[in-house]
Order: C-alpha cells, then sequence, then structure tokens
C-alpha cells in the first residue's frame, strides 16, 4: 500500500464527545487512504461514525465532539491540528464537501450565481467577470441545461436533483483534491440519483478528484465506489474493493448487512434479519462490539478486540467467514 | 363488481388540488386558476389477505391515493367501495382500515407512554371492558410485534427507529385492523432494520390475513412484499399486474428506465441510460402521454393522444406496448 503516495491518509483517528461523566468514544481508531482519483465508499447504520469521520477530515466538528487522537495527512501534511483560519483556507480549496440535503446547503436569499461566484473568488485569483464565465462552466460541467439564465435563479427555482447539480458545482468551485460527499443522493429519487452517481464518476474521471462518498445505501455504493469501507460503532469492520466486499463479504455483519436487502432477482419468504440494534455510544459491548449480535461470537469475541487486518481486503473478526491469520 | 375475495375497489378516483393564487392577484396580475391535479382517473383492486404496492417518485400522487384510501383526503370525483367481511361474531362489516406512518419519529406522541398510545385506540372504540383485561391486551400485542409487555411503561424516545415502527405497527392492529395502508413504512430505516420490519410485517399477514396497501418508492422493498403492484407516474398508473410478471417483464418504458437505474448490489454498473430529465409538474402536464419528454421510444402519436390502461389482469398505458 505504500507505493502511490495517498491523498488522504487517516490514521488512528479517535473521536470522542464530551459528557458531563465521562467521555464518549465515536470514533475509535479509524485508518485509511484514498488514492487520488479513487472513489472510497463509506457504509454503515445510522450512528455508525461514518458522517463523522467525513465531519473530522473537513474540520467541522462541533464540541463537545473532538479528536482526541491520531492524525489526517492530506498531500503527506497534517491538516488535523490546523489553526481555524487555516482549516478555513482549506476547506473549498483542497477539500470540497457535499451534503445530504441540497436546499439547506444553499443560501435561499441569494443567486446560485452570486453563491458560486463568491466561492471561487474566495479561492482563485478571478476578477468579477472571469468567475462568472468559471461559475457557468461549472454548471455546464455538472450537467444543468440552460445556465446562461438558470444561473440568475434563487435556489427554490430548482428542482431537488438540480439543487444537488449546483451543490456539486460549488464544492468544485475552488478546484479541490478532494470531495467528501456525505448521503448525495439519499434525499433524490431513484431516476435522479442515477443521474448524480454517474456526474459524482465523471468528474472524478476527468478532474483526477478522489471522493470519499458516505451513504448506507450499499446498491449506491457498489454503482459508484472503486474500495469500500464498513463501519459498525465507530470502527471500521472491513474495507476492501468493492466487488470483494460485495460479493464476498468477510465480516459476519458485513454478511448480514448484505442478505438483509431484499433482492431485485429472486422473491424469498423471508429476509435474513440481524437480530437487535447497534449498540449505544454509551453501551457498547467489550471486545468485538458486534459480538451480541454475531451468531459465531466465541468467549474471545468477548473479551478481546479485533483489530483490522492490513491488507487489500481486510477485516476486523477473529472469526471471518472464509477464514484467515486470525482465525 | 366487487366480489367477496376483493377487499377495496376503486374505481376512477381523482384528487385535484387548487393552488391558484388569490383571487385578487389573479385580477390584478390576469393569471389563471391553477389545478395541481395529484390523482387522475385511477382505478384498482385490492384482493384480500393480499398486498397491493404503488411505486412512484416524489410527487407523483401516491401518497395522496394513501390518504384517500383512509379517508384523510376527500376524493374529487370516483368512488372507493369496501367489501364486507364476515367478523368473528359473524356479523359482515367493512373492513377496519389503519394507516401505518413513514416517520416513526413524528407518528407516536412524545408525551405518552407506549401503553397509553397502543390502548387510545381500544379505549377509543370501546373494543374492550376492563382495565386489567386491557393492559393484558397491551402486553400480547407488544409481544407480538416482538418487543417486551414492560416495554409499556416506557416513552417513545426510548426507542429506536425500528423498534418505534413496530409501536405504530402494535397501535394499528390494537384496533382489530384487517385493512393497512402503509405510506413508506420503512424508508426512515436502516437497512439491517428494514429487513426485521419487513418481516414482521409478512409474518403479521399469514397469521392475521392482513391486507395491505403498500405505497414505496423502492422497488426491492416492493418486490419483497407485493402480489399486485402498480406502477405510478403524474397521477395516473402507466403499468398494473402481478408484481412478479411487473418485475420479470416490465412493459412501460418507465418501468424498464426505473428497474434499470435503481442502484443493485447484485449487478452493479450494468450497461443504461440513465434516465434524462425530471419528473414534470403536475399543474401542466404535458400532452399525450406524459411520459414522453423523458422517453426514448416517444413518436408523434405519444405528444398528442394519453394512451389509455389497457389489458386484463396486466394493464399497461403505452401506445408502442398494445402489440406486447
Amino acid at each position: 500500500m505504500t507505493t502511490p503516495e495517498p491523498l488522504l491518509a487517516v490514521r488512528e483517528l479517535s473521536v470522542v464527545f464530551d459528557t458531563r461523566d465521562t467521555a464518549l468514544l465515536a470514533l475509535d481508531h479509524v485508518s485509511f487512504d484514498i488514492r487520488a482519483g479513487e472513489i472510497l465508499g463509506v457504509v454503515g447504520e445510522s450512528g455508525a461514525g461514518k458522517s463523522l469521520t467525513g465531519t473530522a477530515i473537513i474540520g467541522l466538528l462541533d464540541a463537545p465532539g473532538r479528536i482526541s487522537g491520531g492524525e489526517i495527512l492530506l498531500d503527506g501534511q497534517r491538516i488535523d491540528n490546523l489553526p481555524p483560519e487555516a482549516m478555513r483556507a482549506l476547506r473549498g480549496r483542497c477539500i470540497g464537501a457535499i451534503f445530504q440535503d441540497p436546499l439547506t446547503s444553499l443560501h435561499p436569499m441569494l443567486t446560485i450565481g452570486d453563491q458560486l461566484i463568491e466561492t471561487i473568488r474566495v479561492h482563485l485569483p478571478l476578477d468579477q467577470v472571469a468567475a462568472r464565465r468559471r461559475a457557468l462552466d461549472l454548471l455546464h460541467q455538472v450537467g444543468i441545461p440552460g445556465a446562461e439564465t438558470r444561473i440568475d435563479h434563487y435556489p427554490h427555482q430548482f428542482s431537488g436533483g438540480m439543487r444537488q447539480r449546483v451543490v456539486i458545482a460549488l464544492a468544485l468551485a475552488g478546484e479541490p483534491k478532494l470531495i467528501i460527499a456525505d448521503e448525495p443522493t439519499t434525499a433524490l429519487d431513484v431516476s435522479i440519483q442515477a443521474q448524480i452517481t454517474t456526474l459524482l464518476k465523471g468528474l472524478c474521471r476527468d478532474h483526477g478528484a478522489s471522493v470519499m462518498l458516505v451513504t448506507h445505501d450499499m446498491g449506491v455504493i457498489a454503482e459508484t465506489a472503486d474500495r469500500v469501507a464498513v463501519m459498525y460503532a465507530g470502527r471500521i469492520i472491513e474495507m476492501g474493493p468493492v466487488q470483494a466486499v460485495t460479493r464476498a463479504p468477510r465480516h459476519p455483519y458485513t454478511r448480514g448487512l448484505m442478505a438483509s436487502i431484499p433482492s431485485m432477482q429472486v422473491r424469498s419468504s423471508t429476509l435474513h434479519q440481524i437480530e437487535g440494534s447497534m449498540p449505544r455510544l454509551n453501551a457498547i459491548p467489550a471486545g468485538c462490539a458486534f459480538n451480541p449480535r454475531c451468531e459465531w461470537a466465541s468467549a474471545r469475541c468477548r473479551t478481546e478486540k479485533p483489530m483490522l487486518e492490513a491488507g487489500a481486503h481486510g477485516v476486523a473478526c477473529w472469526h471471518p467467514v472464509g477464514g484467515s491469520a486470525h482465525g | 363488481m366487487a366480489d367477496r375475495e376483493t377487499a377495496l375497489h376503486v374505481e376512477d378516483v381523482a384528487c385535484y388540488f387548487d393552488v391558484s393564487p388569490s383571487w385578487l392577484t389573479r385580477v390584478l396580475q390576469r393569471s389563471p386558476r391553477l389545478i395541481l391535479r395529484a390523482v387522475d382517473g385511477v382505478t384498482f383492486s385490492v384482493p384480500r389477505g393480499k398486498t397491493f404496492s404503488v411505486v412512484g417518485e416524489s410527487g407523483c400522487g401516491k401518497s395522496t391515493l394513501a390518504r384517500m384510501v383512509v379517508g384523510l383526503q376527500a376524493p374529487t370525483s370516483g368512488t372507493m367501495a369496501f367489501t364486507p367481511q364476515e367478523k368473528a361474531n359473524g356479523i359482515p362489516a367493512p373492513p377496519r382500515l389503519q394507516m401505518i406512518f413513514q416517520d416513526p419519529y413524528a407518528s407516536l406522541n412524545p408525551r405518552w407512554r407506549v401503553g397509553d398510545i397502543i390502548a387510545e385506540p381500544i379505549h377509543e372504540l370501546k373494543l374492550i371492558e376492563g382495565e386489567a383485561k386491557i393492559q393484558a391486551r397491551i402486553g400480547s400485542l407488544l409481544g407480538t410485534v416482538g418487543l417486551s409487555p414492560a416495554d409499556a411503561i416506557r416513552f417513545p424516545h426510548e426507542f429506536s427507529g425500528g423498534q418505534r415502527q413496530r409501536i405504530s405497527i402494535a397501535r394499528a392492529l390494537a384496533t382489530e385492523a384487517d385493512f393497512l395502508v402503509c405510506d413508506e413504512p420503512t424508508s426512515a430505516l436502516d437497512v439491517s432494520v428494514q429487513a426485521q420490519i419487513l418481516n414482521l410485517m409478512r409474518r403479521l399477514q399469514d397469521e392475521f390475513g392482513l391486507t395491505y396497501l403498500f405505497i414505496s418508492h423502492n422497488l426491492s422493498v416492493v418486490r419483497h412484499m407485493s402480489d399486485e403492484i402498480a406502477i405510478m407516474y403524474l397521477g395516473r398508473f402507466v403499468e398494473t399486474g402481478p408484481a412478479e410478471q411487473v418485475f420479470s417483464d416490465p412493459r412501460h418504458p418507465y418501468t424498464r428506465l426505473l428497474l434499470e437505474t435503481i442502484p443493485n448490489v447484485e449487478a452493479p454498473n450494468r450497461a443504461r441510460r440513465p434516465m434524462s430529465g425530471e419528473v414534470p409538474s403536475p399543474i401542466a402536464p404535458p400532452s399525450g402521454c406524459p411520459f414522453h419528454p423523458r422517453c426514448a421510444l416517444a413518436e408523434d402519436r405519444c405528444r398528442t393522444e394519453r394512451p389509455s390502461l389497457s389489458g386484463a389482469g396486466r394493464q399497461v398505458a403505452c401506445h408502442l406496448s398494445t402489440d406486447a
């Protein structure tokens, strides 16, 4: 994994939430790399820590949450300990962000042209005219028809899918090398979803940008990502090439997750279900966090925490499907 | 028309909303009245003990249809008839209807204990006399949906999304309902929890002979649940039929595109064209076939003449599929 320098390297990142009595560990030693031009999918259920990972990387973690350990390196430079001013310059210029709800990420009182031009001029040394030209160019790239007239419209005049395209154009405005896309298609209809994922893939290919795609939808990941990291209770429990993880999942949780998706091909009488639910932050079990719900759990799983193994398709489990060095 | 095996027959039902500006604005700006046709000319039958699903994108009118069936919204025209069925006491009565909503965080009163939430319909409909018997019923209902009878004294905020949806189901069952209208019951839930709820709904259907009208935009969920399916686009059904047939042999171009575009873990990156364009506004629907601006196969006839649902069993509203 050392050959090309990764664009983003997250090393043993931990995030805690300080409460009155104790600090709750929300991210527990999360490590991963994103190479240039790569789309890394991050999946998990609500509360698994996938959005939190993205928030920590762009430095938008709010109190009482704070990074308690580990480092985040962008192009070999540490960015997790930068002062707020430096981080703000980095955001938008080096890291772009796309959030779930396109309506709340746009200013309702400014035309989308004003918002794009403002963002462009903050990050790039362009005058008003050149910035407007670039804004138009961006709107063309994200596929907004009639960009010349649409640029002077307000967000409410756009449909959900078109608004998400505007948000993507905004994220691209500073020509960032890394885009954090947090559930970019969740608020959209299926027919629009496919348009947006195709667009993201195209942008990755054309601009060489890397994308961290956070979603709970395995289908979107399977269609879009190159590699995928599966999160459970604040840890990455399986990571590998998307084909390998979706076709031959090795962690019992990933396996259960894949089996619980209703199939489009065959109709079965019952779906596979994982009993119980993900533990809350204040009640994460000792050992492997998944052990109370796991059918293969042994005594070791209840006491000893498995680490994510290195390698192309790693898993954090004492008894992975198909066996391994851990077994 | 409606035989004993039909639980609900809906005939040519429509729902229009007047979204015109105020009369003063209309006079001053000479703007016309605007009518939003949320549901237009929809006819279908729901077989008893089966699941009838309505699928479509946001704004296609599927939730309005569900609200009309439960009586939360009056139809502008058309009729809906429930077939009486024999109850436990031997007297035929129309089926008892309940609705399960999408958001389990908004559909339960946060200030009420779970037991009181479930007991309310029992009190209201005077189904059971005596507090002890009611408590026993609440306990057994909670057991039926996979919760513990001890959960009755807790408040909704103490439960996760999936557990709250179980409480909604218990509340619906408390009325001895036999017809459940489920409006996106799992779309607020995670996949592993969704599987639990879908399994529970299937089990309850087998156990109590429930009839479901299932509203969803998620095709794989619909495929798992449905016996009959209707694909809705801009307030009209474009294709209906047995779920197996619609999924294995979709005939309407919209159904085909919908099936092609959903992200699928089993067959990612199929060769496909993402559907271009967006759903047009139901205030000014396109002339002719409402799908023609997005349809790759559209011909002149599609732009002028609206196709009607035709066929027996399998019905398709498309000029080009009549030969099929």
